[in-house]
């Protein structure tokens, strides 16, 4: 189990291709509070202030960075197991020759995911996050440090599969995709609005399975408009390559534009 | 979902504010807390318990604002409530109803000695 639902101050344990960072996540931020004085002594101080204002901060940091750098950056999230690794790496392989991407991955544990996306040849950093349950903002910044942005047009951040935390967490992405692969029920996106809600694009993974899994598309679309009602949709198989052009060439008219 | 880490956040700009203000005891801790903000109040004030034991705001008061959701529909360019993020306009029954309150998450002010 991860400690207070793993999005754990504390930290310390953060991972960021392979090398050890003291991760705090601290709170000096600027104070806008006005005083109020009371006639029995004790004093009222404004703040109005979000209690993730610091990682808005660092996100909008991030997102002015990656757009001098016109790339263009997805936040993928999904359950744990709904693909989308092999949806990350697809994407790489068959972009290959026409935009350059490259790769951020979270974890908790483990650098099986980069040594996976490692074999479609693109430029790939793993955070290993130990106890946190999402990445943030700071992570994701450490992190790009370590790539040759100016060699890529598109970054993809795998974030840790979970589709709780990360929801409240802006990295400083251009557009947040969601998946949910056809074996993980059609009420998935009505389970969890909050994700479903904040995706700009919601991507239906694992199609050649569908029929095993007695998947029902139709309730599962209707689940995703009502829920995700402003997102583009597609659905694919990454492994067998269905609905994946659709995919690639939105990807590239985004990149364009 | 994540009410420790966020009393823990919480409590730490209690805490700053009130020192950089040369306060030495937080007396009440103000939230504003959206229904869908996905933070459960009762898990917030158990959080609170215990992440303020040992700081200067141990003892203080939490009270907690909750923020209503209100959605916005384009077509009748008018507010209207809504009770999750299925955001139906209930009037005219277009689904593009975009969320004006209700995620708030926030920390509205502080009382100190």
């Amino acid at each position: 189990m991860c400690k207070e639902c793993g999005c754990g101050l504390g930290g310390g344990d953060v991972k960021i291709g392979g090398h050890s960072h003291d991760y705090v996540h601290d709170h000096d931020h600027r104070h806008h509070e006005s005083e109020h004085k009371h006639s029995h002594g004790s004093k009222t101080l404004s703040l109005n202030l979000s209690l993730l204002e610091k990682n808005d901060r660092l996100a909008e940091q991030n997102r002015s960075f990656f757009r001098a750098k016109k790339l263009l950056v997805l936040n993928v999230v999904s359950s744990p197991g709904s693909g989308k690794t092999t949806f990350i790496r697809e994407t790489a392989a068959k972009l290959a020759g026409r935009l350059r991407l490259g790769v951020i991955v979270g974890d908790l544990a483990t650098d099986n995911d980069a040594a996976r996306l490692r074999t479609a040849g693109v430029p790939v950093v793993q955070i290993t996050t130990g106890t946190v349950c999402h990445l943030d903002a700071d992570m994701v910044s450490k992190a790009a440090a370590q790539l040759d942005l100016d060699k890529l047009d598109v970054l993809l951040i795998e974030n840790v599969g979970n589709l709780v935390c990360p929801a409240d967490y802006d990295l400083g992405e251009d557009l947040r995709v969601v998946l949910l692969s056809v074996t993980e029920g059609e009420d998935k996106p009505l389970k969890y609005p909050p994700m479903f809600h904040s995706a700009h694009v919601a991507v239906v993974t694992k199609g050649d399975m569908a029929a095993a899994a007695g998947f029902d598309r139709e309730l599962a679309l209707q689940n995703l408009e009502r829920v995700s009602h402003h997102a583009r949709i597609f659905e694919l198989s990454a492994k067998t390559g269905y609905g994946m052009k659709a995919w690639l060439d939105f990807l590239a008219e985004q990149r364009a534009n | 979902m994540h009410e420790v880490s966020i009393m823990e956040s919480a409590v730490r700009m209690a805490v700053d504010a009130a020192k950089s203000a040369g306060a030495s005891r937080v007396l009440a801790l103000r939230l504003r807390v959206g229904t869908l903000s996905g933070a459960v109040p009762e898990a917030l004030r158990f959080a609170f318990d215990v992440v303020c034991r040992d700081t200067i705001v141990e003892g203080a008061s939490l009270e907690m604002e909750s923020v209503a959701a209100a959605g916005w529909c384009p077509v009748c360019r008018a507010e209207f409530q809504c009770a999750d993020f299925i955001s139906e306009c209930p009037r005219c029954h277009n689904p593009n109803g975009e969320l004006r309150r209700g995620r708030e998450l926030e920390i509205a002010s502080v009382e100190t000695n």
